[in-house]
């Protein structure tokens, strides 16, 4: 029963949706306070190093290990995000072209595999790997189990994660301000909020978010360090927040569609079904611009929900 | 939280900012790939001039700058000309790989031919091909709304998985059939060849020559035409183009058209100048079109500045790839290209704006009258 086709490609939805999941909702932040952060690849690739490098270098029990590894890859992926911060909020330069920058600098071919190159970080498999956890004994019911029981830890702080996302964003005061913020910083600024502020705080919190996604394909999925092994998850989490209209349910529920498109190819394979794999390994990019397309077509766009002020500087001084 | 810097939008530009600033942000860059390279434990000082050497100090290593930096003219071309319009096309990437495609189909057809001829059928091959991924991310901005910047990135990645497909996945007419082991391209055919053009003892690419005839093409275009001119409106003001009657979505699948057949040149270039085969590896592991990006801010756009700023990176570049090793790890050239992207974009603040340290002033003076000079900081 739980090796059935479709519980094996949900259960994997889920598996390969996490990272994608983490990314996207630290994305979502960021624009909501209505700054673009293009860099979102960049990050997810230094947080995964940071975490691989700290998985072999701190000691102590594993969940120990663990839990340090995820703190110090999202810590790395913030300080990542900080500099694109000043860069964007206070320097006020564009936003898409810094965004590229900090993909180009950090991502496959720059900072992250200099420093797994200068630290010797592929050399060896992550000790400590990210484990599937067997919840209350359950894993083994049908269905259910490899549904809602058999997952990491990661997976279900994520869950707790889109519930608090929403309430924040949704039904708390600070949340209201961050989206007042996003949509006409003039507002908000002659409210007396904190606009550099409060970009400032959600453009850090993504990139530490993005940082956990990172982790989770070094730890969980791959578990050891591969140049450029997020392969686009970056890209692909960026248009997930797009996907889900700016809100973190929807985003959820994109990621673990997407998270399926990932693993069919894997799953297929495993199984002898003979489809070309090119085919399969282009199907989340294919998605991507199809959902796309669909999105910014017509009567979507205006039930969109963009920040209006999403990737535009505010400079006080022009208000 | 009060911000420290004070923002003046400057009237006019001063002319010399436009040379100081891409120079500052070199330096700049160099300041904090050093600091990198220190937290390392590596000499920064060493490193750079072993690179400089390796990039610029011989004849040899020049005509290895001059191939590197080719692609990254075309790449840095197809960046400037749509980032002029406000159009971001960061899939410079998969429109070389189609130019590359085509390029290398077209060469090992008719490799047989008379040089000439070759030469033009593969560049025509290739501009098509790269056309070709470039117009798909363009009709649907033009039709749907939809995100170049998204579609674009996408398509580098389809594109270079349907480039795997050609040479790993099929028996496709670029596959050598007759290779044991790993598979690999088909090499063209003799007259495919573009044989280099020396001048003393450095060897010219052709498709060099070819990239300086594109940028001053596109130079002309872009200042004397009637074209030029309505994507530099598109650009500043979307609505007062459509006010006046420019037709803003042609334009875009125009721009997006010339971009990629631009990256696509450097996709035959690659095939004729330099692998002579369709590399699907190699082709990925350059990154040509994410370096054009570099190129293209640095130059601030200006497409004759573009070919000129290319050789700069393409030393880099080469230099990267003579030195790799142990002692000289793959990834710093990337590093330090990203901190150049970094520093153009923040330079170009600096032309834009005076930039001036915040001085606090009373609520009420600041509305009497001009407060006293604050002191210059930064410009």
């Amino acid at each position: 029963m739980n090796h059935n086709l479709f519980v094996v490609i949900a259960a994997s939805a889920i598996f390969y949706g996490t990272p994608l999941f983490f990314a996207a909702l630290g994305e979502l932040l960021t624009e909501r306070s209505g700054v673009l952060n293009l860099g979102v690849e960049g990050m997810m690739l230094i947080g995964a190093l940071f975490g691989s490098w700290a998985s072999q270098h701190v000691g102590g029990p594993s969940w120990f290990v663990v839990l340090a590894s995820v703190l110090i890859g999202a810590l790395a992926a913030a300080v990542l995000a900080a500099m694109y911060a000043v860069l964007a909020i206070t320097l006020r330069v564009n936003q898409t072209v810094a965004g590229l920058a900090l993909t180009i600098f950090a991502g496959g071919v720059g900072l992250s595999s200099y420093l797994a190159n200068s630290w010797h970080v592929a050399l060896r498999p992550t000790p400590h790997p990210i484990r599937k956890l067997d919840v209350l004994g359950l894993a083994d019911t049908p269905v259910l189990g490899p549904l809602l029981f058999n997952h990491t830890m990661l997976t279900y702080v994520s869950w707790v994660l889109a519930a608090v996302g929403w309430f924040y964003l949704f039904h708390s005061r600070t949340g209201l301000r961050l989206r007042a913020v996003g949509e006409s910083p003039q507002t908000a600024d002659a409210m007396g909020i904190s606009v550099a502020g409060y970009r400032y705080a959600h453009t850090i919190l993504g990139g530490a978010l993005a940082g956990v996604g990172g982790v989770f394909y070094s730890l969980a999925i791959v578990p050891t360090w591969v140049d450029g092994m997020t392969k686009g998850a970056g890209w692909i989490a960026i248009a997930l927040v797009i996907f889900g209209f700016w809100r973190p349910e929807l985003t959820l529920a994109g990621a673990y569609l997407f998270g399926a498109l990932s693993s069919l190819s894997l799953i297929l394979k495993a199984r002898n079904v003979h489809i070309n794999g090119s085919i399969l390994d282009a199907l989340p990019f294919l998605a991507t611009i199809v959902v796309l397309v669909v999105m910014s077509s017509g009567s979507m766009r205006r039930r969109l929900g963009a920040p209006a002020a999403l990737g535009v500087p505010y400079q006080r001084e022009e208000r | 939280m009060r911000s420290p810097l004070r923002f003046e939008r400057r009237l006019r530009q001063p002319k010399w900012l436009s040379l100081a600033v891409p120079a500052g942000s070199l330096l700049a860059a160099l300041v904090l790939g050093a600091v990198v390279l220190l937290v390392t434990g590596r000499n920064p000082l060493s490193t750079y001039h072993r690179i400089l050497e390796r990039a610029f100090a011989s004849q040899s290593s020049l005509s290895g700058t001059l191939i590197s930096a080719t692609p990254l003219a075309f790449t840095g071309l197809c960046a400037a000309v749509a980032f002029r319009m406000g159009i971001i096309n960061i899939g410079g990437e998969g429109q070389l790989f189609g130019g590359a495609i085509l390029a290398s189909w077209a060469g090992i057809a008719l490799g047989d031919q008379p040089v000439w001829i070759v030469l033009v059928a593969m560049l025509a091959a290739g501009a098509v091909g790269g056309m070709t991924v470039a117009l798909i991310a363009g009709v649907l901005r033009a039709r749907f709304g939809a995100n170049e910047i998204i579609t674009t990135l996408m398509l580098n990645y389809i594109v270079a998985i349907f480039l795997d497909y050609l040479i790993f996945n099929s028996k496709s007419y670029w596959r050598e059939p007759k290779s044991f082991g790993f598979p690999k391209g088909k090499q063209v055919g003799p007259a495919a060849f573009w044989s280099p053009i020396t001048i003393g003892h450095t060897a010219i690419p052709r498709g060099f020559i070819v990239a300086v005839l594109a940028g001053v093409v596109v130079s002309v275009l872009y200042r004397t035409t009637r074209f030029g001119f309505e994507v530099a409106v598109i650009a500043d003001s979307p609505g007062t183009a459509r006010y006046a009657g420019m037709r803003t979505t042609r334009k875009i699948i125009a721009v997006m058209a010339l971009s990629g057949a631009l990256a696509g040149l450097g996709g035959a270039s690659d095939v004729g100048d330099f692998r002579h085969v369709l590399d699907a590896k190699g082709l990925q592991l350059a990154g040509y079109g994410y370096t054009g990006i570099v190129v293209a801010a640095l130059a601030r756009l200006n497409p004759l500045g573009t070919v000129l700023v290319a050789v700069l990176i393409g030393g880099l570049t080469n230099a990267g790839y003579a030195l790799q090793g142990p002692d000289f790890p793959s990834g710093l050239v990337g590093a330090l290209q990203g901190l150049i992207l970094f520093t153009a974009v923040a330079g170009e603040v600096l032309v834009r704006y005076r930039v001036r340290r915040a001085v606090p002033a009373p609520v009420s003076a600041a509305a009497a009258g001009p407060p006293t000079p604050p002191v210059r900081a930064g410009a």
